[in-house]
This record gives C-alpha cells, structure tokens and sequence, in this order.
C-alpha cells in the first residue's frame, strides 16, 4: 500500500471513530434525536476533551513507539524502554505524596518534571558518544530506579487515601478529563511529534546499521538529541495526562509496518494515525463495558489486550516468521 | 579527474603509525593485509567515519573534518563489511536509501540514479523482491546497488566479496573497474590477494598498522613481501590479469 493511501485510510478510519465515540458511552446519546438531557453538556464538556485527548495521547504513543523500533532496529522495542514514562509516573506519585495533586496543575507538572528528569539523566550518562547499546541499557536502569522509588513512595505514602490515588491513577485512564489536559497535552505532544518528523531521514539510514548510516551523513549525536527530546515530549505529556498506557506503542507499529514500505521514516505518521484510532477504540469499549463499580481502566485494557499480542509475536518470532 | 582523497600523517592510535597515503580517482586500490593490520581502520578513516588523533584526512585538498556531514555522503559511498539491513525492504527500496544525502527519492533526478544503480548491478528481476528473501550473493549486489545509487565520486568497500561464490565475486571485481573507468575512485580492502593482483591499479600491503608495500600490484604483491608479512612461501602463477597464489 503507498504511504499516501495508508494515511488516507487511517484518516478515513478516525472520521469515523471520532463522531462513534462521542455519542457512546453511559448514556448513549441518539443523534437523530438529540434530546438527551445534558447532551451538549456531555458532548462538549466531558466527551468531546476526553476523545481530543484519545486522539493526542494516541497518536504521540504510537509516534513514539515506531520512533523507537527504528532508532534501536528492534521490533520488540517500546518508548517505556527509554526510562521517560517511568520517570515521568515517579513525578507525578511524588505529587500525590506531597498532597500536591490536590492542585490539579501540579500533577501534569511534576510528572513532566519527571520525564525531563529522565531525559537529561539519559542524555547525561549516553549522550558522549551517540552509541545506541549504551543508551538502551541506561534508559533500562533508569527505568528500574524510577520504578523503585515509585514503589518506594507509594508504600511510605502518607495516608491509605493517598496511595489507592496513586494506585489508581498509575493504570492509566482517559476517564473524567477536561480541556485543561488537552490544553497541557497537545502542544507537548504535537511539538514531540514534529521532533520526531526530523529524525525520520537518520532512523531510515540506521536500518543499514551504524557504519553505513554515518557515511550516509547521518550524525548520531544529533539523532540521539531528536529521539530524547521527541520521545521525552510526546511519552511525558501523556503519561502526564493520562498516567501510564503501556503496548500502544509496542502493538501500533506492529500493526502497521507490514502495510508500508519499512522504512522508519514511513511508518511515524500511519503509526501515530493509528495509535490515535487504537487508544480512542479501545477507550471507547472501556467506557461502554458494563462493568461492576465503574468502568475498566484504559490502561489496564491495554495491557490485557497487549500482553497476548506480545507474545503471539514472540512466537512467531521463534517460528522465524518475522 | 586529478581529485585526490588522500590521508597525510594519518597515526590514529593503537592501529595506525604515522601513516601518510593518498588513493586516486579513476583507480581500483586494494588495501591488503593479515588480520589486524589496520585495513578497516584505514577504510574508515578515508571514509570520514574514523577521525584520526593526530593528522588530517584531505579530500581534493579540503579537510574531511571541516567538510559537513552530508556533504561527505554525496561524494564517498561506503560499504561496511556487515550485510545486515534492519527491516525487510524491497531491494528497489533499500537501494533508494543511497538517495538520503540528497534526499531526493521522490524527484526525477532520484529515480534515474536508483534505476541506474539497479541497472549497473543487474537487479532488475529483484526490484520488488524482499531483502531478507535474497541468497547471500543477491543482497551484496543489493547492498553495493544502494552505494551505487548516491552518484558518489569515491567508492569505498569493506571486503565487499566476503559473502560471494566464485562468479559473483567476479563480476563485482568487474564493475569496480569498470566504475573507476568512468572516474570514480575505488578503494576495497581485500583478503584474497589473487583478486587484488588482478583487477586493482594499485595495492597497499598494510601490517600493524604501517603501510609495508605500496605500488602496482605485481610490485606490491611480490612473494617476497608475501613472505614477510604473511609468513607464508607462495609463488605467482598463471598470465598478467589471471594470476593464482600457490601457497607453500
């Protein structure tokens, strides 16, 4: 399939989710008849941001995770290998732990803090030399640290109350957001995307493999740069918003890449179309399945959905039908 | 064509000493040498990729360091030793990848030179065929098809016959020629010392990091030198052009 098709399908794909998403839910809202109480106040104020944020949050992971596959030129690759989504949930936990959350700002705030903190951490310690095996293996301790003093405060957290917060929020949701997530979402996330756009050329030339990629002008240093700050942009804003949403970018890139040319290059943007698609579908099912005690939480249906993916890939991988 | 990619003092730490070499356009120079020797560390040097600690590398007397990036793609295309592609593209695609330091694979003047590139290597059959899908010999071409594609000035390989039986091999060693025929300078380095006494203008015999012989093959080649440092008897045989190594 060509590039241009694949994006005009993806697209087709979304005109249609968006408007599907918007009157499913508790209350379905009929659009011949809309005289649902409160159906503006439900499109508008509760529907509308949480399928805007859907589509950013979405398509920044599945932006990020092809990124990522390209950069480490493994399949199996996701952006939380990189250390920023766990850095940026140890951030916002250390909100939660200060009683800061109580300030709906500063919530979105310390869990960005959390990502840059992990960037220039990773930057720090792998930026000298540009290599890729150093960099994988310090974003993988970053990660670890991050998740221990994650662990760590959550069982010095101050109250109960505080700690089934921070439990809760940590699976990821989508549900009771607002236009103030979107508004500290999508400029982070659209200028992570773009950031991302630049490194497309580099990611194509490393399929060759270092060497050849260098002689095809790539400069690694500079890709290293692009790939910190655009990973770090787009998995911070959404873990910021939405907390932590696992195998989006794992799965999406998968799901594509056998319908483009492989080029990394080419799969950023139908990986963030569909990464869009994906998390607004399946937050969809979240809100519409009846569940005992409220609805399943967004990031925990992904994860059922992509553990099983990841390992019908392993086996496949070791049937050698990659 | 007078360009010179030459390499003045060029003593890069632990694997070169003091070495001072300048390779010419229009001609194939093989770089010979134990394992070891500095080979690759020399190949990458002429290929921008290996700043030396001390000396210069000079391309048609500007210095590599001050030349930019891409700059330095378009003119030296490099073929590394590794055949390895990450994603399993069509040849037609893997060969555009040549075109990224221009980044012009969508444009006309792209499309000639990758069609040009699959043409000199005689891939047309394997246009849309899959890179992994390929024999060893196929990707090679594959691989050398994508150096090709950049219209660079230089070519430098890595032993570019590793993965090749006997008529491959030969008909690449042909088209190297051939490329420096039409001006391109062309550096390989080589294990197989028949093949360079055959088809380079011009051979370099490297050990622990110095250059030992520097000349046209048959002088650069001579047993003696052979013996001394491959520490090994051997004799030419055979006519100019179609020589054998008879070891021992």
């Amino acid at each position: 399939m060509t590039h241009r098709r694949l994006v005009i399908l993806l697209v087709a794909a979304l005109a249609l989710a968006v408007p599907l998403s918007l009157l499913a839910g508790r209350v379905w809202i009929d659009p011949l008849a809309p005289d649902t109480r409160n159906a503006a106040v439900i499109l508008l104020q509760l529907r509308l941001p949480r399928a805007v944020l859907a589509l950013v949050v979405g398509a920044a992971l599945g932006m990020a995770g092809a990124a990522m596959q390209g950069y480490l030129r493994n399949p199996l690759a996701d952006a939380g290998l990189f250390g920023v989504a766990p850095g940026a949930a140890l951030g916002a936990v250390l909100s939660f732990w200060t009683g800061y959350a109580a300030s709906l700002w500063l919530l979105p705030v310390f869990a960005l803090l959390g990502a840059a903190g992990a960037m220039a951490l990773l930057a720090l310690i792998a930026g000298r030399d540009g290599g890729i095996a150093l960099f994988t293996m310090a974003g993988l301790m970053i990660s670890s640290l991050a998740g221990a003093i994650t662990s760590l405060a959550i069982s010095l957290s101050p109250t109960p109350f505080a700690m089934s917060e921070i439990v809760t929020w940590l699976m990821g949701s989508l549900a009771d957001r607002s236009w103030r997530e979107v508004e500290i979402a999508a400029p982070l996330s659209l200028a992570g995307m773009g950031i991302l756009l630049l490194g497309g050329r580099g990611l194509d030339a490393l399929a060759l493999g270092d060497a050849a990629a260098r002689s095809l002008g790539l400069e690694p240093r500079k890709l290293q740069a692009v790939m910190i700050a655009g990973i770090g942009l787009t998995v911070g804003a959404s873990v910021a918003v939405a907390g932590v949403i696992g195998f989006v970018g794992l799965m999406v890139p998968h799901l594509v890449r056998p319908l483009t040319d492989r080029r990394p290059s080419m799969l950023l943007v139908p990986s963030a179309l569909a990464g869009a698609l994906l998390l607004l579908v399946a937050d969809m099912g979240c809100r519409v399945l009846p569940l005992a005690g409220g609805e399943l939480r967004l990031g925990i249906a992904l994860s059922l959905l992509g553990a099983p993916f990841f390992l019908a890939l392993l086996l496949r991988m070791r049937g050698g039908h990659m | 064509m007078t360009a010179t990619l030459s390499t003045v003092d060029l003593a890069l730490a632990r694997r070169l000493v003091d070495l001072t070499v300048s390779v010419h356009a229009g001609e194939v120079t093989a770089i010979c040498g134990p394992n070891g020797a500095g080979k690759s560390t020399l190949l990458s040097c002429l290929a921008g990729l290996v700043q030396p600690d001390t000396g210069v590398v000079a391309i048609g007397g500007r210095m590599m360091r001050q030349i930019p990036a891409r700059e330095r793609a378009r003119s030296i295309g490099y073929l590394p030793q590794s055949p390895h592609v990450a994603w399993d593209m069509t040849v037609e695609v893997l060969v555009g990848l040549g075109r990224l330091p221009w980044g012009d694979t969508a444009t006309a003047d792209g499309r000639a030179a990758i069609d040009e590139a699959i043409g000199i290597m005689d891939l047309h059959d394997f246009r849309s065929r899959r890179v992994m899908g390929l024999s060893g010999g196929e990707r090679a071409r594959a691989l050398m098809a994508r150096v090709l594609a950049t219209r660079p000035a230089w070519l430098l390989a890595d032993e570019p016959l590793a993965n090749l039986d006997l008529t491959h091999a030969l008909t690449l060693m042909r088209r190297f020629r051939a490329q420096a025929r039409l001006g391109r300078g062309v550096v390989l380095v080589l294990h197989d010392l028949a093949t360079a006494m055959n088809f380079a203008d011009r051979v370099l015999v490297m050990s622990g990091g110095r250059i030992v012989a520097d000349g046209e093959p048959a002088h650069a080649l001579d047993p003696a030198i052979i013996a001394k440092v491959w520490h090994c008897p051997a004799r030419w045989l055979g006519e100019p052009g179609a020589r054998a190594l008879s070891l021992g």
